[in-house]
């Protein structure tokens, strides 16, 4: 490129003007953003979210308090206290997650012998204050009686390659 | 008592309310201009932008003034509290202060001053006290650091800037910005000076700390720049005031340049329209190719950045100035 | 007029009183922060005089770029104040002399200063009204009657701007950055692509 070249495009800044045409054009080119809250993307099976203690189907809570979980956890974020209950099944007492040191492994979940603690679909549960993401057994109850249906669906889903 | 209220509470009612009809719409324009900037650099980077808040978004700038309004205001203990405090008052006084000499249309301007150019650049050369203040009261190194590079740069710039405006001054011959504006019946200053245009509209970035000059801020280093240490209502003032600066950059460029109120033709479907229309329509015009720039260009360095404007637009500037003064002698052009 | 009257006491009591802080207060900060405001102020009178392409001056030059470069530098000094005032009482009485003698000729000038008799009804409009503009006025003069002394002064600037620069100017040994050579550089010129076969060198 001779001299006069180079000095008449970088005088008539080309290049410039060449950088300011593509972020122009790029106006009209679909967004490739989703409208989050209205839009969501699509989560895989295996997606960890919010924690849940299921049910069987005739309503009694599948843990046995084999503390697996608690044992695995490598964020020491589960606190599990068992006893015996009247009709002599093994059950816990106390089941919590500080879902504030939870790294959301998924450890919890492969341990669990009977599919009792999993980690549903659910991503949105920030809260105001701290103290409300100490979830205790029944939150967890609460969550796996609230997210049943789809929690079932990913087991099945998963199942085949499990 | 009848010659009070004629001779000064009258006057002082009709101009308060002149003060109040630029500076009520200023800060809507502002406050709209930070929803204009997300929303288009969003689209230019294949985003959507603010579009929860209201249809379209449309009031996310108010829910971000309110939240502003209702945080804390946080005065570090080193810093200097008075200077801390006047800092953002400054600038955001100085952005609106220099409405005053703004034509908007065919005798709608505040102060019809016959220095009104040199009103501008003098006030527009005060807006460095705001930052140098800030980032000096802070008693923080990152806004001091800052405010050192932010007052280096606005200096630097300002020479081009004045220039510039000798450029148009020669073609004018009038310090009067109305004066300026009918100048350009015949041909806006865009087309004979388009080197000017350009380099006064890069200037107008370095000097308001835009993108790509934007290094007395720069996040990347410098956290905030000179108000890192500035929160809630004084962080609101120097935001409301480095906006609404633009906005008054923009104004001088279609004032200097783009021909102020002026219809780009002087024939029918386009004279129809009033003059603060146009003068707006210019105006927005100007602050989308800030907004544009800012998406496509990465920040320069800040050598890069002081050669520029003293090494390349100093001497062109200047060159330029001597260009226009001899063909205005040589063809008898100058204005009488 | 009772406005212009309370103006001209406003910017005259303010720039008075900031003036009276530059060299009172105890931050250097401080003291060129009053005195830009006294500068502003000044600026505010030369208004109220119909100066007011003289009043835009004093504030863009000045206030805008004078007074920023003194703030730039005491800013970034770190004097121990202390210090400073150490030898004031010693220094007193030179420095009492020396206001004293200023202030002896200040009157003289004053005092054998005939105000010529039409120089007040002036004073509101310099120029005769509807004629010129004051700018144009100033302009008229200085390229005219005065105008080997306004060169001068610009060529006092000039020699002032050589000496700085020489005075600072050391050439060391750095690297440079050449924008130019470098925008115009081309992969060709420094970059070759071989296709090396594996287990040999090139």
């Amino acid at each position: 490129m001779s001299v006069l070249q180079r000095g008449a495009k970088s005088l008539l800044l080309s290049e410039l003007v060449t950088g300011l045409g593509l972020t122009f054009r790029y106006i009209f080119k679909p967004k490739v953003t989703l409208n989050y809250p209205y839009e969501k993307g699509p989560l895989s099976p295996r997606f960890r979210g919010e924690h849940a203690l299921r049910r069987y189907p005739n309503g009694e809570e599948r843990c046995i308090a084999c503390k697996l979980c608690e044992a695995i956890c490598p964020a020491l974020a589960i606190t599990i206290e068992a006893e015996p209950r009247e009709d002599g099944s093994r059950r816990t007492t106390r089941y919590d997650i500080d879902m504030t040191k939870c790294i959301y492994c998924g450890l919890c979940q492969e341990a669990c012998p009977v599919d009792a603690i999993v980690e549903g679909p659910n991503f949105e549960f920030a809260t105001e204050t701290r103290e409300e993401l100490f979830y205790n057994k029944e939150k967890l109850l609460a969550n796996g009686d609230r997210w049943e249906p789809e929690l079932a669906a990913n087991l099945a889903a998963d199942a085949p390659y499990r | 008592m009848a010659d009070f209220w004629s001779g000064y509470a009258l006057p002082t009612a009709i101009i308060v309310a002149q003060i109040l009809a630029i500076v009520l719409p200023l800060l809507l324009a502002v406050a709209y201009l930070t929803y204009a900037e997300r929303k288009v650099i969003a689209s230019m980077q294949m985003r959507r932008g603010p579009n929860v808040v209201g249809p379209f978004g449309l009031l996310q700038p108010i829910a971000d003034g309110v939240k502003l309004l209702f945080k804390e205001t946080i005065i570090p203990a080193g810093a200097n509290r008075v200077v801390f405090v006047a800092a953002p008052m400054i600038t955001f006084t100085l952005s609106l202060v220099a409405w005053a000499v703004i034509p908007f249309g065919e005798g709608i301007v505040l102060a019809d001053i016959n220095v009104g150019i040199l009103y501008l650049f003098a006030i527009s050369s005060l807006g460095v006290y705001g930052v140098v203040m800030a980032g000096w009261a802070s008693n923080s190194k990152y806004p001091f650091l800052g405010a050192l590079r932010s007052a280096a740069q606005m200096v630097s710039y300002e020479v081009s800037i004045g220039f510039v405006m000798v450029t148009v001054l020669l073609c004018v011959g009038s310090l009067n910005l109305s004066d300026i504006v009918n100048a350009q019946r015949t041909i806006w200053f865009a087309v004979p000076l388009l080197p000017m245009f350009v380099i006064f509209f890069i200037s107008a970035l370095a000097e308001t700390n835009r993108a790509p000059f934007d290094l007395p801020e720069s996040e990347s280093e410098l956290v905030a720049g000179y108000f890192s240490e500035y929160s809630s209502m004084t962080f609101a003032l120097f935001f409301l005031g480095e906006y609404a600066n633009m906005i008054l950059m923009s104004a001088s460029t279609t004032i200097l340049f783009l021909g102020g109120w002026l219809p780009p033709l002087d024939i029918a479907p386009f004279n129809w329209i009033p003059g603060p229309i146009w003068f707006g329509a210019k105006i927005a015009l100007v602050l989308f190719g800030f907004l544009w720039v800012r998406a496509t260009f990465p920040r320069y360095r800040y050598d890069q950045l002081m050669r520029l404007g003293w090494k390349v637009f100093l001497p062109f500037t200047l060159f330029w100035l001597m260009v226009t003064a001899g063909v205005l002698v040589a063809f008898d052009w100058l204005p009488k | 007029m009772i406005v212009q009257s309370l103006a001209f006491y406003l910017f005259a009591a303010v720039t008075l009183a900031s003036g009276v802080m530059v060299i009172s207060a105890r931050n250097p900060v401080h003291s060129v922060l009053f005195l830009i405001l006294a500068f502003f102020n000044s600026a505010g009178l030369f208004v109220l005089l119909g100066a007011e392409f003289l009043a835009m001056i004093l504030v863009v030059v000045y206030v805008g770029a004078v007074a920023v470069l003194f703030l730039f530098v005491v800013m970034m000094l770190d004097i121990n104040f202390a210090e400073l005032r150490q030898g004031f009482m010693t220094y007193l009485p030179v420095g009492a002399l020396v206001g004293l003698i200023l202030v002896v000729e200040l009157l003289l000038v004053v005092g054998g200063w005939a105000v010529h008799p039409t120089a007040a009804m002036m004073s509101g409009a310099p120029t005769a009204p509807g004629s010129l503009t004051n700018t144009e006025a100033i302009g008229q003069v200085l390229y005219t009657r005065y105008f080997y002394l306004f060169q001068a002064a610009g060529l006092i600037l000039l020699v002032a701007m050589v000496g700085a620069i020489v005075l600072t100017l050391r050439h060391r040994e750095v690297r440079r950055q050449s924008i130019g050579r470098q925008v115009s550089r081309r992969a060709g010129d420094t970059l070759e692509v071989k296709d090396v076969p594996t287990g040999s060198g090139i």
